[in-house]
């Protein structure tokens, strides 16, 4: 998948979350809508892209996805 | 004329509580008050002869037919304008009276052929079955007098005919096109032995304003105004009810039959007196352009290729099934699970579309099924699941009616939802308020007997800055429905958008600067809808296709909860669904992350009921959304795909995009009626059967379930449905049903929302609003009444983020787009009908001044470069658009204008940002390939030339 598209695509959706007032609101609103929304090749894609130094994500959104990693990794 | 076997009971009903029992020759009989004799007649089933009256129309008083005695009154007045009374006595039949109306009718046929073998309706038209029922057989005037004859036929329009010299001047199609359509392009012209019926100012039916309803057509009660169909075909011997194919209004119909010697034909559709969306109106393209499901076009016979440059060589069903069967297979071992999938269509039946669902889930064995909606209304479904809880509109369209104010949004009614148009229209015209908010001057701004009271001209793109800017006027000015609030919505939110809507960021004067409206229209557009007391909202595309169409949804629930316009006739967030069925496809589960009735994949108590009525396991995650799949097939990773009824080539955005995506796939099958543009990337071309020839359901944009009823038998020889089922079975799936009813019956069984919905009570009642369950057996009109489905109405914040699809000096406008009247979508059926009449090209709507500037005229070709592609067509000089703004249809293929669109999408569900797209416009020495007018229109319609 076009990384630059799905980054553009997260960064949108954190542009809606993050006008919560709330910043734990907003972190797991971005963090759901991925999980319900996204496919997982593009949830893999966006996550491992999250992990990169060069990540181009938000810092709102990369906090999301990266806790999107945690919470969706088996216990 | 009215439809075979309709019976007319002269008069509109009346609502009132209060009851009037009368006497009609010996018979007792109790109306609503209000009622007219004639009616009350009528429904005791005594019929009383008229010809200026009938019950779609209100009464006229002027043909002197339906005269009746009264008890205690002098005189004979007439039924047909005289109300019920308590206690009347109404004698229909008397000697006086008989000869009353035999001198009234001779008069009539004095002026007209009285032998029915003249009578082009074979003596079945209103006039002579009159002159029947008053015994007039005879006419002592003879033919030497002054008559009409000689006055010519106006046969400009393709579909109906009008012979003056048949018109007896009832007024019936002058007010059927005043008070059914709101047109106002008929009247009456002259006085005495001339006076007579002309369209615009006494113009060709063509030439005027007329917009070809057909309602004048329907309402004339002699042969003058005929269909060519029915003058080319004659009479039908039966009528079937069906749902039209078209738009989301979805009307109902009765498709008038005749056994003829190359089997069943279609004579003509009229529209259903009962149905409940459209009350026996319709439009141009509902009641004519319907020739299309027989143009020689159509494809009868199965194709396969192995290469997409190879010729298609047709086959047999199971060959072709079997091929795309074992093609999908081979992908899957080679390249996954999940490297496949399928789209279903808004143009198809709900059990075609859950059928398709079910394949991709059960026999793919993942959620990779997208449908057509994502490119149109899926941020309605975010936006008001997430507001409201329920992904669907709040009302039905006749709640309209009830309506103080009316806001309509990025909507054109009167060109793609004309017969909801019309209702909204007449209620305008008895006084309601008219808010329009819309980058183009739409019709609905200004036209007879309407005018908004606002017209909020807004640059594209800038809906949720206008919407923040209403709801500041809102919670600034003390204009809160605050029992409203506290009653029924989330305390918390609703205090943080508060704060939000009051900031100085989303004033009106802030937001003048983004949208280009005047602040001042902006309070008082405001005000006027806070203060209703009831509010609708009604908004279509120019909402949702944006890179904030959700958020736009979202505000819009926002404004309606804050003012408390929800939950009862008159007000709500209506959404004008595009395509017949956008709702019913996404209700029964043709979105990736859903299951029927909008319940997540993730749900393991839902999987498993599902696994237990499929038996197969369901994938738990949610799957690819149709701008996913085109971005996977260029990563290698999805490489079949199969698409029912969706012509994605044409009708989603970056064209070359979409083609290198449909190019790199392994097996494309297209399953639909007409080899269209996405079948050039196609291996399997299953046909398909149009909506004349199966049986299912519709689902309109008010929730209603129809029936769709099979007319005429499928052209390739198997129903959608019946497909489908063999491509699974092919596959290795088992899909056994006998008829559509069986798969509505599953849905039904799995669906909490349709529990209550089956074909036995979908015949019973006509149609069906859902939710029908338990708890609202014969269904709902009206969401949300006491409170919201999902508990309390969610307030979200909904932060203006301009597009980033930015005008800069080489892009330096914005190209938006929409629809005309006479053409449906893509063009696929539209264009295969004699509408090309009136639209046989897009053209790029140009402000006077960007036209200047660029030294371009009327009709000039001009390039659109946008930063996707370039398109040309001719330029068209208005002020409807606002300089800085173009604007063109996409009707037509050659046009191609999603070259120019780009892969912006919302935010929430990537629904594509067609509507906002920078260009630059110049002319150009470029000339498309384009037929002429004349060879259009009889390509269109071969049995016409």
């Amino acid at each position: 998948m076009d990384i630059h598209h799905l980054v553009k695509m997260a960064n949108e959706i954190g542009g809606f979350f993050g006008s919560s007032p709330e910043h734990e609101v907003a972190v797991n609103s971005i963090a759901q809508h991925l999980k319900n929304f996204w496919e997982p090749r593009m949830r893999r894609e966006i996550i491992e892209h999250a992990h990169r130094e060069d990540c181009a994500l938000t810092p709102l959104v990369r906090e999301a996805v990266l806790r999107l990693d945690q919470t969706s990794r088996p216990s | 004329m009215l439809s075979i076997n309709d019976k007319d009971l002269g008069t509109p009903t009346r609502d009132s509580a209060k009851l009037i029992t009368l006497e009609v020759d010996g018979r007792a009989v109790t109306v609503p008050e209000g009622t007219s004799v004639i009616r009350a007649a009528a429904l005791a089933d005594v019929a009383i002869p008229k010809l200026c009256a009938t019950d779609s129309l209100e009464p006229f008083g002027s043909c002197r037919l339906c005269l009746v005695e009264i008890e205690g009154r002098k005189g004979f007045p007439a039924s047909c304008t005289t109300p019920v009374e308590a206690g009347m006595k109404i004698r229909t039949q008397s000697e006086p009276l008989s000869k009353l109306r035999r001198g009234v009718m001779e008069l009539y046929m004095s002026d007209h052929p009285i032998d029915p073998f003249e009578c082009k309706a074979g003596g079945k038209c209103e006039l002579h079955e009159m002159a029947n029922a008053v015994g007039l057989v005879h006419v002592r005037y003879g033919d030497d007098g002054r008559n009409h004859r000689h006055v010519p036929i106006d046969d400009s329009n393709p579909y109906f005919t009008f012979d003056p010299s048949r018109c007896i001047v009832c007024s019936r199609c002058v007010r059927a096109c005043d008070e059914t359509q709101g047109t106002f392009a008929l009247t009456i012209e002259g006085r005495g032995f001339n006076s007579q019926m002309v369209a615009g100012q006494h113009e060709h039916y063509i030439d005027s304003e007329c917009v070809s309803c057909g309602a004048c057509v329907q309402a004339c009660p002699t042969d003058a105004l005929m269909e060519k169909s029915l003058l080319e075909k004659g009479r039908a011997d039966r009528a079937i009810v069906t749902t039209c194919g078209y738009c989301g209004v979805g009307c109902s119909f009765k498709a008038e039959v005749k056994a003829g010697t190359r089997g069943d034909e279609v004579v003509r559709m009229v529209p259903n007196k009962d149905g409940l969306p459209n009350h026996g109106h319709s439009c141009v393209k509902g009641r004519f352009a319907w020739g299309y499901a027989t143009h020689p076009d159509r494809v009868k016979r199965p194709l396969i290729r192995k290469r997409i440059s190879d010729p298609w060589q047709e086959v047999s069903w199971d060959e072709a099934l079997g091929y795309a069967a074992a093609e999908f297979n081979r992908v899957q071992q080679k390249y996954g699970r999940g490297s496949v999938g399928g789209i279903t269509s808004s143009r198809c039946t709900n059990e075609e579309a859950y059928l398709v669902q079910k394949l991709v889930r059960a026999a793919f064995g993942n959620n990779n099924v997208d449908t057509c909606a994502r490119v149109c209304h899926s941020p309605t479904g975010y936006g008001l699941k997430t507001a409201f809880g329920t992904p669907a509109g709040t009302q039905d369209f006749d709640s309209v009616a009830a309506a103080d104010v009316i806001l309509v949004i990025g909507a054109n009614p009167t060109e793609g939802h004309p017969v909801f148009a019309s209702i909204m229209k007449r209620r305008l015209r008895s006084g309601a308020r008219l808010i329009v908010a819309d980058p183009r001057e739409i019709d609905l701004v200004r036209m007879p007997h309407v005018e908004a009271d606002y017209f909020l001209q807004l640059t594209p793109g800038t809906n949720v800055a206008l919407f923040n800017a209403m709801a500041h006027v809102v919670v600034t000015e003390g204009l809160v429905n605050e029992q409203f609030v506290a009653d029924r919505c989330d305390a918390g939110e609703f205090k943080q958008w508060r704060e939000f809507s009051a900031g100085e960021h989303n004033s009106p004067e802030a937001a003048a600067k983004v949208t280009g409206v005047p602040a001042e229209k902006i309070r008082g557009a405001a005000r006027l809808f806070a203060r209703g007391p009831n509010s609708a909202i009604y908004y279509g595309l120019g909402v949702t296709e944006h890179s904030q169409g959700s958020t736009a949804v979202l505000a819009m629930a926002n404004l309606a909860m804050a003012t408390g316009m929800l939950g009862r006739p008159g007000v709500g967030v209506n959404p004008l669904r595009g395509q017949n069925n956008v709702q019913g496809s996404n209700d029964v589960g043709s979105f990736p992350h859903e299951l029927t009735g909008y319940r997540h994949v993730s749900d393991p108590q839902l999987r498993a009921d599902f696994e237990k009525v499929w038996h197969v396991a369901i994938d738990p995650e949610p799957g690819l959304r149709i701008p996913n799949m085109f971005d996977a097939a260029l990563d290698g990773s999805f490489l079949g795909l199969y698409i029912e009824g969706e012509d994605i080539a044409q009708s989603d955005p970056n064209s070359q995009h979409v083609a290198a995506a449909l190019s790199a796939m392994e097996i494309v099958v297209v399953h639909d009626i007409f080899m269209n543009e996405t079948a050039k990337y196609a291996h399997v071309f299953l046909p398909g059967s149009s909506f004349l020839e199966k049986n299912g359901t519709f689902t309109n944009a008010e929730r209603r379930i129809s029936r769709v009823r099979k007319v005429l038998p499928a052209l390739a020889g198997k129903e959608d449905w019946e497909v489908t089922c063999a491509l699974s079975n092919a596959l290795g799936y088992p899909m056994n049903y006998n008829h559509p009813s069986e798969i509505m019956d599953e849905i039904a069984r799995l669906t909490p929302t349709f529990a209550g919905v089956s074909y036995e009570k979908l015949d019973r009642l006509g149609s069906i609003q859902w939710p029908c369950n338990d708890a609202a057996p014969a269904g709902t009109a009206v969401m949300h009444v006491g409170g919201f489905v999902r508990g309390k109405g969610r307030f979200l914040i909904t932060e203006y983020v301009a597009t980033d699809e930015r005008t800069t000096s080489r892009f330096p406008l914005i190209l938006t787009t929409g629809r005309i009247l006479t053409q449906y979508n893509v063009g696929t059926q539209t264009r295969r009908t004699l509408n090309v009449t009136w639209h046989p090209e897009d053209v790029l709507e140009i402000h006077p001044h960007d036209a200047e500037q660029r030294g371009i005229c009327e009709g000039d070709w001009v390039e659109v470069t946008s930063r996707a592609g370039a398109i040309a067509l001719r330029a068209e000089i208005t002020e409807r658009v606002a300089a800085g703004v173009v604007y063109t249809t996409f009707h037509h293929p050659e046009t191609g204008a999603n070259v120019v669109t780009t892969e912006n999408s919302d935010w929430a569900t990537n629904c594509p940002e067609y509507k906002v797209t920078a260009v630059q416009v110049m002319p150009t020495a470029r000339r498309p390939e384009r037929l002429p007018a004349d060879r259009i229109i009889a390509a269109a319609s071969p049995s016409a030339r």
